[in-house]
């Protein structure tokens, strides 16, 4: 465990989630470890205790994560004091985020009673595992990644004129813009192993290479994705719960036939994948939640639309940003799944999931889906600040 | 609580009337005569249903011995019972175990709790002893109680061809009546509470079935809240590789974790001596779908439908089975497994224990056997013939007379399922804590040492393990209370059920309320284990698992269990647990979870 709360702390710093030195973490089996001797150390193992948790996070959040929290939490709250995105990855597996106002046990307690992470204006934010240290890291980061996407779908509207956001969102706009330019701009990786592929354990290296790419380049969470590729009747996919930067070891062999049940532990998308591997000559596949692939495929100017609420899985309308198609779709194989819509919509570079992120794939290798992957985010970026520009 | 004779009619509590009925049944079997309890709402409260208010009936009585005609033998469904409340079909049993001695309770599927709610009953407790087999039919709050003295010597679904087809039934077969200390009780649609022997027990109060229609229905708070926490669960459940994937347990049954555990080497095989069976993948889930093109069933208002029938209409064995009637005893023929199944199901034996027993005695006899035998071995079993009279009491029993006790795998003498305790070092804990003996159910530590939800744990290590077993004991016993099924954990948490939970019965409960109800349910049933004189030298594994290894290969290694780290995390769990150096219960914690202490 302390090797755990060690790890995931150096990640909230390596992943510019927090500053360095600031991740204040807990965990408890009999008595509780702390990764530093914080202040907050007495109040966080007293909400420790009264629930039903095995390890507790908290720190303030990095620019811009920070002010745009702080905004929110100002001017952005629903009636009941949370803040409710409506991403699909918080949808599905955060529901809303209250916000309290002060650091005490009472309060943190009442509100991580009900939601898995908790945000503290002007301080930062709590978040637990139930069962390892990763899961607070996890919420702690699709806090901020909702927060980001809530944030600049509310200033689209707000700069159409369709919502008015209150106080001054500018600065923050113009401090979060110029933050992911500097991000994006710094890219200019691209994977080494390359095809062709000569046995099963060249495309595990493949995988891993380009999981962690990914996450390197700073576009993605390392939580949410997945990624596969088809080598002769066998998918290797990254299993369920699994982080893109760390694939060693959790890569599933799945023959197309389903003749083993293994991929019981792979991806929750693993239907999708396969269905665009039967449907295509397509042998790779690269999934992440690039911020403004998300942001774009939400904002649609149509306001009276009766699908409006429900676009995630309704929307009927052929949307693309630029040449790449906007599709509904869930999480998953329920009725709405994705694995429905995405795969006969990947005719070009790419499909984006409404509300939940983007899918890119390639012919041999992840060149080209690694490629796709970067070049749809920029210009999602480009084409977002042409849309918000006097 | 307040008991009232069949004429009263009391007014019970508001929130009572939503979720739950606000009716016991209990009946007693040497006069046929029976009651109705109405149970104040605070005891819901405190208690929810299902396993958690059985275990409240339990408790006066668990220090008498299995077979006393006092011994209730208990039947509960929850408040989330016959609701659109996700994959809540499921209902316990709970009485005094024969073969183990501890409490014991099992979550079954089917309709019986369904029928149960809808007849206006929250659970039955049966007690007493009929000097004559006899049945009892109950159609909404009417009882009637039948001879069946015709029916001995039937097979489980002989006896259910001989009840009406509407309805659910429970009943117990040959193998109860034959003193088999692993016997179950078979319910409609080919499930069984498996575990501990609760078919023996309903057979030495005379009981040979019950029969339950319900026309009534369950009444629900607030729908629309129900709509929405169902919406929600039901959007987890479809993000779920494990439940709904295209391999996955709604596709392929639990039999889906076959290859899983046979790929992490440790699928107990030779009784536990090898932890990998070379034959494996001819057995998985795939080869039961080619040759059997199952069709989907499952528990009443279930979607997941993890259950899998026969194009003949035969049950499709269950992971377990598979894996014992396989790897445990070296069988590699799909048909045996088929038929094994079939016998356990017809006789009404628990085929885990029924597995391991003969697994236990083939290793002190240093035997392999054939087909046959196996078919001949099972059914002497059940009808006590032959060894079979040797091999009834089960695993710990058999060893003992043989003189070779380290051979019984198994925890307080209840035989271990087929996760084998090295390959995840918080099952090797879960066995020794649970209540009932060598279970993997009541923490379910499979789903983030195997399957990776609600995240993934290291698998060869204690650390941090001891309190997320407490922690998921709770949760299980509040789940096994409401009674939704086990499963749900790998994609929904309490606080998506707390949500349903106060739709339907309007309480207004946190999900930390509700475990800290699971928390008293779990320490309940720990504290009547220790009036019935267990401690912490049962909350032990056997010998094997710390000086053998397993089978090492493809990479991962399967060492002993280091006994050290073991009895450290044990002793954690203890002082997690607030339970005393020994394992035992204490009167501090018994006052702070509201439960009586008895010294
Ligand atoms: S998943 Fe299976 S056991 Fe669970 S409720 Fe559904 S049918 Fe019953
Ligand atoms: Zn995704």
């Amino acid at each position: 465990m302390d090797r755990l709360i060690k790890k995931y702390s150096r990640k909230l710093v390596s992943q510019k989630l927090c500053a360095e030195g600031v991740p204040v973490f807990g965990v408890l089996d009999d008595v509780t470890r702390w990764n530093s001797d914080a202040d907050e150390n007495e109040i966080l193992d007293r909400v420790m205790r009264g629930l039903s948790i095995n390890s507790i996070l908290f720190a303030p959040a990095a620019e811009p994560y920070c002010s745009i929290i702080d905004y929110l939490a100002e001017y952005s709250t629903d009636i009941n004091g949370q803040i409710r995105p409506d991403d699909t990855e918080t949808r599905t597996f955060f529901h809303d985020i209250p916000v309290i106002k002060s650091f005490t046990s009472d309060e943190i307690l009442s509100g991580l009673k009900k939601r898995k992470g908790v945000i503290i204006p002007g301080h930062g934010i709590v978040t637990y595992g139930t069962v390892t240290p990763e899961q607070a890291f996890v919420t702690f980061s699709s806090i901020c990644f909702t927060t980001f996407v809530k944030f600049m779908s509310d200033y689209y509207y707000h700069f159409k004129g369709i919502l008015r956001m209150k106080g001054s969102p500018e600065p923050v706009f113009n401090k979060a813009v110029r933050w992911y330019r500097d991000s994006l701009s710094a890219i200019n990786s691209s994977p080494l192993i390359n095809a062709p592929f000569k046995s099963g354990e060249d495309v595990i290296q493949a995988i891993i290479e380009t999981g962690r790419l990914t996450v390197e380049s700073g576009m993605v969470d390392s939580f949410f994705g997945n990624i596969s590729v088809k080598y002769g009747n066998t998918i290797y996919i990254s299993q369920t719960g699994s982080s893109l930067d760390e694939l060693s070891g959790c890569i599933d062999p799945c023959p197309m036939d389903n003749s083993t049940t293994n991929a019981i532990t792979a991806s929750s998308e693993f239907s999708a994948h396969k269905s665009l591997y039967s449907l295509t000559e397509r042998k790779s596949i690269l999934h992440g939640h690039p911020k403004f692939s998300v942001i774009m495929s939400m904002l649609c100017d149509d306001i009276l639309c009766a699908n409006r609420g429900e676009c995630h899985i309704k929307c009927s309308r052929k949307r693309y940003i630029e040449d790449v198609p906007v599709v509904p779709g869930e999480i998953g194989t329920g009725p709405d799944s994705l694995s429905r819509t995405m795969p006969s919509a990947m005719k070009g570079r790419g499909v984006i999931v409404w509300g939940h992120g983007l899918f890119t794939s390639g012919v041999e290798d992840f060149t080209d889906a690694y490629k796709n992957l970067v070049d749809i985010e920029k210009m999602c970026f480009e084409k977002y600040l042409s849309l918000v520009e006097r | 609580m307040s008991t009232y004779s069949n004429q009263d009619s009391a007014i019970i509590k508001m929130d009572q009337k939503y979720g739950w009925t606000g009716c016991i049944l209990k009946i007693d079997l040497s006069n046929r005569s029976y009651e109705i309890i109405k149970p104040e709402s605070e005891i819901y409260k405190k208690f929810i249903g299902g396993r958690g208010l059985a275990g409240c009936y339990l408790r006066p009585f668990c220090h008498l011995p299995w077979d006393s005609p006092e011994m209730p033998l208990l039947f509960f469904a929850g408040p989330l019972v016959d609701t659109e409340s996700p994959a809540s079909g499921k209902m316990t049993v709970m009485t005094v175990s024969p073969l183990t001695g501890t409490i014991s309770d099992s979550s079954v599927g089917g309709n019986f709790g369904t029928e149960l709610k809808r007849a206006g009953w929250d659970g039955i407790i049966i007690t007493g002893r009929s000097r004559n087999l006899c049945g009892i039919k109950i159609q909404d709050s009417n009882v009637e109680f039948i001879g069946a003295e015709n029916l001995r010597g039937k097979t489980v679904s002989a006896i259910f061809r001989s009840l009406p087809a509407e309805g659910g039934a429970a009943a117990a077969g040959p193998a109860a009546e034959n003193g088999v200390l692993f016997s179950s009780i078979g319910f409609t649609g080919d499930y069984s509470p498996g575990r501990g022997g609760s078919g023996l027990v309903m057979h030495a109060k005379g009981l040979k079935f019950i029969h339950v229609k319900g026309s009534g229905s369950t009444a629900v708070h607030n729908s629309k809240d129900l709509g929405s926490a169902r919406g929600d669960i039901m959007r987890l459940i479809s993000a779920s590789p494990a439940l709904m994937g295209e391999l996955g347990i709604s596709e392929s049954g639990t039999g889906a974790l076959y290859d899983l555990i046979h790929s992490r080497r440790m699928m107990p095989t030779d009784n536990f001596r090898r932890t990998y069976f070379q034959d494996a993948g001819l057995l998985n889930a795939w080869h039961y779908k080619n040759k059997f093109n199952p069709v989907k069933t499952g528990c009443s208002g279930c979607h997941i439908l993890c259950r899998k029938l026969s194009e003949d209409g035969r049950a499709i064995p269950e992971y377990e089975t598979m894996s014992h009637f396989t790897a445990l005893i070296g069988n590699s023929s799909i048909d045996l497994v088929m038929e094994a199944n079939e016998i356990c199901n017809e006789t009404g034996m628990d085929p885990v224990s029924a597995a391991s027993s003969i697994a236990c005695y083939m290793e002190i006899k240093n035997l392999s056997i054939t087909g046959v035998e196996l078919i001949r071995l099972l059914t002497d079993i059940a009808y006590s013939k032959g060894d079979g009279d040797l091999l009834k009491p089960g695993s710990k029993k058999i060893a003992e007379t043989l003189g070779r006790p380290d051979a019984s795998m198994s925890v307080k003498g209840l035989e271990l399922p087929a996760y084998d305790p090295r390959g995840a070092y918080g099952i090797s804990l879960s066995y020794a804590t649970s209540t009932h003996g060598g279970c993997h159910l009541q923490a379910y530590t499979v789903s983030h040492e195997i399957l990776r939800k609600p995240a993934a744990t290291e698998r060869f290590t204690f650390t941090g393990k001891a309190r997320i077993i407490k922690l998921a004991e709770d949760l299980n016993a509040v789940l096994d209370s409401l009674t939704v099924c086990r499963f749900i954990v790998i994609a929904a948490a309490i606080e998506e059920y707390a949500k349903v939970f106060n739709a339907v019965t309007g309480s207004g409960l946190s999900g930390q309320e509700l475990l800290m109800a699971g928390e008293r349910i779990f320490y309940n049933e720990r504290l009547m284990n220790r009036i019935r004189g267990f401690s912490s030298s049962d909350d032990d594994l056997p010998s094997r698992f710390f000086k053998e290894s397993g089978s090492s290969g493809d990479g991962i290694t399967i060492p002993p269990i280091p006994r050290d780290e073991f009895l450290e995390a044990r002793a954690r769990y203890y002082r997690v647990r607030g339970l005393d150096s020994e394992g035992c219960p204490v009167r501090e914690k018994c006052i702070e979870l509201g439960l009586e202490w008895t010294d």
